[in-house]
């Protein structure tokens, strides 16, 4: 079936009440019954949780075959605790059929791969996909096919029951012997549990894997003893040092520095941009860098921000201390500088990923977002945002917040590089549907600015503002004139992964790729 | 033009491509591409019309590309033939075959 964004949806995934998706905040005002889970009472007094070893608290927990098990990406790629407790479930415990529901899944998470070869993982719903884990499901190597879901569509599939978490395992930089645990004071630190702290309140499981036990209570703490099974103290929970990679970067790129610039004149151009006006950014290096450029506007214009979302940097920490942002609502730390900063401020706070984006709950902060600055693989002549499959078809991305920050705000803009290397940025059709265009507003390259023809208003600001801006369709015509067209990649029948859209419905499908061949 | 020698020109920079040429029989052509699903069938119509135009007819070419645009990819391939016959210092014929 053809869903709203054009895509063709193969008619037997849609089981169960599963729906194409068909546009934006289709399933508002429905009710929702939540799903709630199954916990083992602690009503005897006991001193302790604490394991002594990762196996024992997963026998304590009912580890089982064809259980779902999640954990949390906040290390991003200096994670150990995932790769660490799917070894003792795999090769310790000799468990199969395992049913994986991650935050992200990366290169700290490449023994996976392995598992899922040897079919030993046959399923994983996650909200990116990178390193080899991406190949292998690329390949088909998955009994079921991957879902991806957006940062706001995991706590909701959680929430409706379609992912029932057996057991969370959940890294904490800090816990006390009954599992009040957080992501600082410890020897590494991650900042916000954003990411977890959800999980922890609807898993029927909660481990909790630290490397810094502190005497009880460790208050305030982000996840609370009371949904806490089991505490494992290991020597390491993770490098933070590897949280800021080069997906989370501050760029000194003079091109990137050149589109932030014009994304701040498109802010200022709006009439979103005063008094209390609300931000967000991405982790891509333009978009990071449009927090510099914001400063100056907001001490010209005399206003303040009143609040930042999402994932923070130590660019938005810096205009929070200088006065510019009154409140930082924070899922994610990108850097050490972020993480450190988290509560030291008071109005640096922590939200979780319901909290923060979820299309199912009485109405997220992403619904009070003003603007959203995001980067993408590839966006088409609709505007529909790919941040999920390479050029070659292969999964290699992450959603995150993407769909929902440019669903809920008021100006969602994308700044990238028209061309990348040979790929062309702006494109006729891309590859995998993450964000529909309906969503986008503006786009912002190194070659010119395009406004969404739907977004009559924010044309008109830009003309007064004497901001240039050209069709979508020029763009895509340059970047073409400079790569040439590509070719159509070739596909297998076969789904390996399904894009699911915030509310639940299916936005997009990946299927396996095709290896290469030249037709002579 | 007769390959002489082995010769490579370019590097595996990112929208670069290394195009190493060896004497053969015949033209075998073997192409590895970052962008190969999308541009797999226009990086090997660039390779060909380049040593098609050099009258290049017996080589064995391998290209590593790394999302090289075709200006870069024919710059390369050209370099690379001449290194192969000795006449990349001196008789470039720039302006003739190599436009």
């Amino acid at each position: 079936m053809i869903n709203a964004v054009g895509r063709d949806i193969p008619d037997y995934l849609l089981t169960d009440g599963r729906e194409v998706y068909q546009g934006r905040n289709y399933k508002d005002g429905q009710y929702i019954k939540k799903a709630s889970p199954t916990v083992k009472r602690g009503e005897k007094p006991m001193e302790s949780k604490i394991c002594e070893t990762i196996r024992e608290a997963c026998e304590r927990c009912g580890a089982h075959d064809g259980m779902t098990f999640s954990f949390h990406t906040e290390f991003r790629d200096g994670d150990y605790v995932a790769a660490m407790v799917c070894k003792v479930l795999v090769e310790e415990m000799g468990l199969k059929d395992l049913h994986v529901a991650a935050t992200s899944l990366g290169s700290a998470q490449d023994i996976f791969a392995d598992y899922m070869e040897r079919g030993i993982i046959i399923e994983a719903q996650t909200s990116g996909v990178r390193g080899r884990i991406g190949e292998v499901i690329s390949a088909g190597k998955l009994k079921k096919p991957a879902i991806i879901r957006s940062h706001g569509g995991r706590p909701r599939a959680v929430e409706a029951g379609e992912v029932h978490i057996d057991i969370a395992f959940l890294a904490a930089a800090t816990s006390d012997s009954c599992g009040n645990a957080k992501g600082q004071g410890g020897k590494n630190n991650c900042g916000s549990m954003g990411f977890a702290n959800h999980d922890a309140r609807y898993a029927d499981h909660t481990v909790i894997i630290t490397d810094t036990l502190v005497p009880f209570p460790n208050l305030p703490s982000s996840i609370s003893c009371i949904d806490v099974d089991a505490v494992c103290v290991v020597d390491a929970i993770g490098d933070p040092k590897k949280i800021a990679t080069k997906e989370a970067r501050m760029t000194d790129n003079p091109r990137e520095l050149m589109m932030a610039q014009n994304v701040a004149n498109v802010i200022v151009a709006t009439p979103y941009f005063k008094d209390g006006f609300s931000f967000q950014t991405g982790v891509g290096g333009p978009s990071l860098a449009v927090n510099r450029f914001l400063e100056e506007h907001m001490k010209k214009a005399g206003i303040k921000m009143s609040f930042a979302l999402g994932g923070t940097s130590s660019a938005i920490c810096a205009l929070q201390d200088k006065g510019y942002v009154d409140y930082i609502l924070d899922t994610q730390d990108f850097d050490q500088g972020a993480a450190a900063h988290l509560f030291s401020n008071p109005h640096h706070i922590e939200i979780d990923l319901s909290e923060y984006a979820n299309a199912a709950n009485k109405g997220a902060y992403v619904n009070k977002l003003d603007y959203v600055v995001l980067s993408a693989l590839e966006i088409d002549t609709k505007f529909n945002v790919n941040v999920i499959t390479g050029s070659d078809g292969v999964l290699r991305g992450a959603p995150g917040g993407h769909p929902d920050t440019a669903a809920g705000s008021k100006c969602c803009i994308i700044v990238t590089p028209l061309t990348r290397g040979r790929m062309a940025t702006v494109c006729k059709d891309v590859v995998t549907v993450t964000t529909p265009g309906e969503c986008v507003d503006v786009l912002v390259t190194d070659y010119g600015i395009a406004v969404n023809p739907a977004r009559q208003d924010i044309i008109e600001c830009l003309n007064k503002a004497g901001i240039k801006h050209v069709t979508i369709e020029s763009l895509q015509e340059k970047a073409y004139s400079l790569v040439g067209e590509p070719d159509l990649l070739e596909w297998e029948d076969k789904v390996v992964a399904i894009v699911e859209a915030r509310d639940g419905t299916i936005l997009d499908v990946v299927r396996q790729v095709k290896p290469y061949e030249y037709e002579d | 033009m007769l390959i002489k020698n082995s010769a490579v020109a370019g590097t595996l920079e990112s929208s670069d491509a290394q195009v190493t040429i060896e004497p053969g029989n015949g033209l075998e052509l073997n192409i590895q591409s970052s962008v190969l699903n999308q541009y797999g069938r226009q990086i090997k119509a660039a390779v060909l019309e380049t040593l098609n135009r050099l009258e290049v007819t017996n080589a064995k070419v391998t290209v590593i590309d790394k999302g090289a645009l075709d200006c870069t990819l024919k710059a390369r391939v050209e370099c690379a033939v001449y290194r192969s016959c000795d006449q990349s210092a001196s008789n470039i014929p720039w302006g003739g075959i190599i436009k």
